[in-house]
């Protein structure tokens, strides 16, 4: 069961703070995380796999990124 | 579809981009910029402020062309990598005044986070106060973000929105070569030239603006930030942007050793006090502003380059904030602070932790 952090519209450090709150609620194996713009992509890349996670997949779709991060 | 991997934004990237920025600044100083102030984004916005005749302060006032390449180069970036995002709408009012007050305290310790690195590396103690009291705002940010303070979601908006700033920068090259400086005046119909102080010290046009243009680009790919290296420092243990700022320093420390423009001291040191309180205040007064709205005045203007609506009004609220700061005595000068820029750090303080506690909404 995949959780998903929407921070769309919203830039640094937000979407980073947004996503570790959520690896740090410890509740899933699996994160989804939605930007919509490409620093905020490689912010929550970066901090994902400082915290050990690994980065599944980026689809782009109208805009939006769509980041899996998972669990090792 | 994955897009090409953005190498500035790996570490040796940033690293990279501090290191030419910090080739560069020395040099720009070297070749006839002002001392310690090769690039200063808060002095060069408030020397085009004067330049408009936004204040009167005759020896800071010149259209600086870096400013107008930096946004304009990460603007051809933003293009060239399919990243120009016109968007709008996340509290713009409050960045606007968050760029005034970020200015009046950057006036009172005399520049910007990338001024405190050239002083820094110029050998000017002062500097030190003022990047302790850079990082002490800073902190005091990362205390309202670890607590929800934020702006709000940004909407996406029309590609001209995204124009502005980008225009009006167009428009300020445009009337500097319309309205060039006219040998032994001060003003020509429009625009105000300094006929000494800083103001009147600057390399060519073609330098600075390709000089700009560059930075302006390789800061966009690489999302250089002063704010953002002590932000991420101190929130996530992430020392990614720091090493960017930190190669700046100390690349910029050897070119001036080369050159020889290092000079250690605190007392005489160029377009600087000694007042170092207010050095501390100041610095920390700015930083809280900056990290309340999410970016150095440079990283502001690279956004704004990219079409973000918001951070050009940070930017426009800060060369307001220069006239403010020159027209009612804020503003501080190498005899100390000016007579009211004690009252306008605090008044700025006050405000700024306002907007720190009152803007926690959740976000849904």
């Amino acid at each position: 069961m995949a959780n998903t952090v929407d921070a769309r519209g919203l830039s640094c450090p937000q979407p980073v703070l947004m996503t570790l709150d959520e690896i740090k609620a410890g509740n899933v194996d699996e994160i989804v995380v939605m930007v919509d713009n490409e620093a905020s992509k490689e912010n929550v890349s970066r901090a994902a796999q400082s915290k050990g996670w690994k980065l599944k997949n980026i689809q782009e779709k109208d805009g939006i990124y769509h980041i899996t991060i998972g669990k090792e | 579809m994955k897009k090409m991997k953005n190498i500035f934004a790996e570490t040796w990237g940033i690293i990279g981009v501090g290191i030419f920025i910090g080739i560069l600044a020395p040099l720009l100083q070297y070749w006839g910029n002002p001392p310690n102030m090769g690039i200063c984004v808060a002095c060069f916005e408030r020397d085009i402020a004067g330049a408009i005749g936004l204040h009167r302060a005759a020896v800071v006032q010149y259209i600086r062309p870096e400013i107008i390449g930096f946004v304009l180069g990460s603007l051809i970036a933003a293009y060239l990598f399919r990243e120009f995002k016109p968007r709008l709408g996340s509290a713009t009012v409050v960045r606007f005044f968050l760029g005034v007050f970020a200015m009046i305290g950057a006036l009172v310790f005399l520049g910007c986070p990338w001024r405190g690195a050239l002083r820094l590396a110029g050998g000017d103690g002062n500097a030190i106060l003022g990047l302790l009291g850079l990082i002490f705002g800073i902190w005091i940010g990362t205390l309202f973000l670890k607590n929800g303070y934020n702006l709000g979601r940004s909407q996406q908006t029309h590609h001209a929105a995204g124009w502005m700033l980008p225009l009006l920068m167009i428009g300020l090259l445009i009337l500097m070569l319309i309205f060039p400086q006219i040998s032994g005046k001060e003003k020509n119909e429009i625009l105000f030239y300094s006929m000494k102080g800083p103001g009147s010290m600057h390399v060519a046009l073609l330098i600075s603006l390709g000089v700009g243009l560059l930075i302006g680009f390789l800061a966009q790919r690489s999302r250089f930030c002063t704010m953002g290296a002590f932000r991420d420092l101190l929130l996530f243990r992430q020392i990614h942007l720091f090493s960017g700022f930190l190669a700046l320093i100390i690349t910029a420390l050897v070119v001036n050793f080369i050159l020889g423009q290092f000079k250690a001291g605190f007392a005489g040191q160029p377009v600087a006090h000694t007042m170092h309180v207010w050095n501390f205040a100041g610095m920390a007064l700015s930083g809280l502003a900056y990290c309340l709205a999410g970016g150095c005045p440079g990283r502001q203007l690279f956004l704004a380059g990219e079409g973000d609506g918001d951070a050009a009004v940070f930017v426009l609220g800060m060369i307001v904030g220069a006239g403010i700061s020159h027209n009612f005595g804020l503003a501080s000068s190498p005899a100390g602070v000016g007579p009211y820029g004690i009252s306008a750090v605090i008044i700025g303080l006050l405000v700024c932790l306002f907007i720190g506690f009152t803007m926690r909404k959740r976000i849904a």
